[in-house]
């Protein structure tokens, strides 16, 4: 029952990826396309195999990165929430920020990072992707802290507890939940936040810094070969956020049910 | 010593503001222990501010409230009472025995203390073998009688009640009046019941006190002669139908449009 229904879900999509890269496989030969212009997957595939160790190497660097950034961001993020709920002033400034921010590409400022720090120094593109994490789980468990059922906090007054209580009996269960749909957000905004910061200068060992180094040789199926390791870094982020939302919602059940 | 006294109380939401309301004007009412007391009337009448009054979630504007002799805010502090709303108000994320164990944690009761209670409540309320069951798991009407549960959970000798039935359909509704009757009959509770059902007040009270809008006050307090021994059958009886017509009879009395506005016939 459940393999049949996994195959359902698994070979369609599998099937069509296959048929996409032999249609590109086909065209590029038919045509004649040279490799500076479009490669053909098999050179992109013996590429990655002729490179496997520095890809690897590469995805290190910048999964690192961002695994660095994630957790900062994180940590950094859920404890302003709190500020921000203990100091109910700042509160009005949350949102319009999280909106600002929102509309303002702030990954330029990776390259003001960039000068303040040593040219071999990871920090910068860490510091970027602390940021974007930052803010995703700022608004998120802020509001989750805020937002709690009025009828929770009547009761709980109605048992006569501390602020204390109130925070730790309602507003940070309340808020859980928040904090995984901020993660499942932020895991793939940090490791794309990564890549591109590394398109601003720095160190050449990342997977962004590589993709265009071998392009400016007219490597370019090495290029890609170094977008393949960046698809599986990315995926990777997304599959761990997937199952860290599957364990929140099997806490509780999909459906809150009626009144 | 009453359970509830009420004395001079008035309630003014935004004072000395263009939007000032006059929630509650002059409001004098005693519940005597043991006894079964609902407050009906039109929405905007102030009965659930006068509930969330006795409960100290709001304080008056003037004169005082008194629970089992003392204030309100000592009522509150030392958990005289319980509560419980018209939205269940469970924590989704607490199993059923933990949501009625809650109440109890914040009284401090040791872990194999608080679990003997849920059971008992539990049993109560007819739902023992649902303890380790999350709340969306259950209907509305387990979902309220677990409500009702967590407010009995203390042993309180009061219960405050704000359409705790208001979301269910007819027939639940109708067993769950008939088993609150049973729950307080064994356990002696003094009741207050915000309704505006007439049909509902009547079959559970032994008064029922009929408050108007604008400013809130108390327009009649009708005794129900149905006795303590209330079955279903109690709802076919005359006398039934005789208090429900003094209760109407009282609501109508108040501005006919904020009848058909606020009370439903049920």
């Amino acid at each position: 029952m459940n393999v049949r229904r996994l195959a359902a879900a698994v070979v369609p999509p599998l099937v069509v990826g296959a048929l996409f890269l032999l249609l590109w496989e086909g065209v590029v030969r038919v045509f004649d396309l040279k490799p500076f212009f479009l490669p053909a997957p098999s050179a992109i595939a013996t590429a990655f195999v002729d490179n496997t160790q520095r890809i690897w190497e590469a995805m290190v660097v910048s999964g690192g990165n961002a695994l660095a950034g994630l957790v900062a961001g994180t940590l950094v993020g859920i404890a302003a929430s709190f500020l921000l709920m203990r100091f109910n002033i700042l509160n009005e400034l949350a949102t319009p920020l999280a909106v600002a921010l929102n509309a303002i590409p702030i990954i330029v400022l990776v390259s003001v990072f960039n000068n303040m720090f040593s040219i071999t120094s990871e920090v910068p593109r860490r510091l970027m992707v602390t940021l974007v994490v930052f803010f995703i789980v700022l608004v998120n468990v802020a509001k989750g802290l805020r937002h709690v059922q009025p009828t929770h906090l009547e009761l709980l007054r109605s048992y006569a507890a501390s602020p204390r209580e109130v925070l730790v009996k309602a507003r940070v269960p309340n808020a859980l939940p928040h904090l995984f749909t901020a993660l499942k957000i932020a895991a793939p905004t940090s490791v794309i936040t990564a890549f591109v910061a590394e398109y601003f200068g720095g160190s050449q060992n990342g997977l962004g810094s590589r993709i265009t180094s071998n392009v400016a040789n007219s490597k370019n199926a090495v290029a890609w070969a170094y977008v393949v390791g960046a698809c599986l870094l990315g995926l990777t982020f997304y599959l761990i956020s997937i199952a860290l939302e599957s364990i929140s919602t099997h806490r509780r059940g999909s459906d809150l049910g009626g009144a | 010593m009453s359970a509830v006294v009420v004395n001079h109380v008035s309630k003014v939401f935004n004072e000395g503001r263009t939007n000032q309301v006059d929630a509650l004007v002059d409001i004098e009412l005693a519940v005597e222990p043991g006894e079964f007391v609902s407050l009906i009337g039109p929405s905007g009448c102030g009965k659930s501010t006068l509930l969330r009054l006795v409960a100290d979630l709001i304080h008056p504007t003037s004169g005082d409230v008194l629970v089992n002799g003392k204030s309100a805010a000592q009522a509150r502090a030392d958990q005289d009472y319980g509560m419980a709303f018209q939205q269940s108000g469970l924590f989704e994320w607490r199993t059923v025995e933990r949501n009625i164990e809650l109440p109890l944690e914040l009284k401090g009761w040791d872990k194999a203390k608080r679990r003997a209670r849920a059971e008992e409540m539990l049993a109560l309320v007819k739902l023992t073998e649902f303890g380790r069951h999350m709340p969306w798991q259950l209907s509305g009407g387990m979902q309220q009688r677990v409500a009702i549960a967590r407010a009995f959970a203390a042993h309180p000798r009061l219960l405050l009640m704000d359409e705790p039935f208001g979301a269910l359909d007819e027939m639940t509704r109708e067993h769950m009046q008939s088993e609150l009757l049973q729950i307080c009959e064994a356990t002696g509770t003094t009741v207050v019941f915000v309704t505006h059902s007439i049909p509902e007040a009547v079959y559970l009270s032994d008064r029922v006190v009929v408050m108007s809008p604008r400013p809130g006050r108390i327009v009649d307090v009708i005794d129900v002669g149905l006795g303590d021994d209330r079955t279903d059958d109690t709802r076919e009886d005359d006398r039934f139908f005789a208090s429900i017509t003094e209760v109407r009879e009282a609501l109508r009395g108040i501005e006919q449009a904020e009848i058909l506005g606020g009370v439903e016939d049920r």
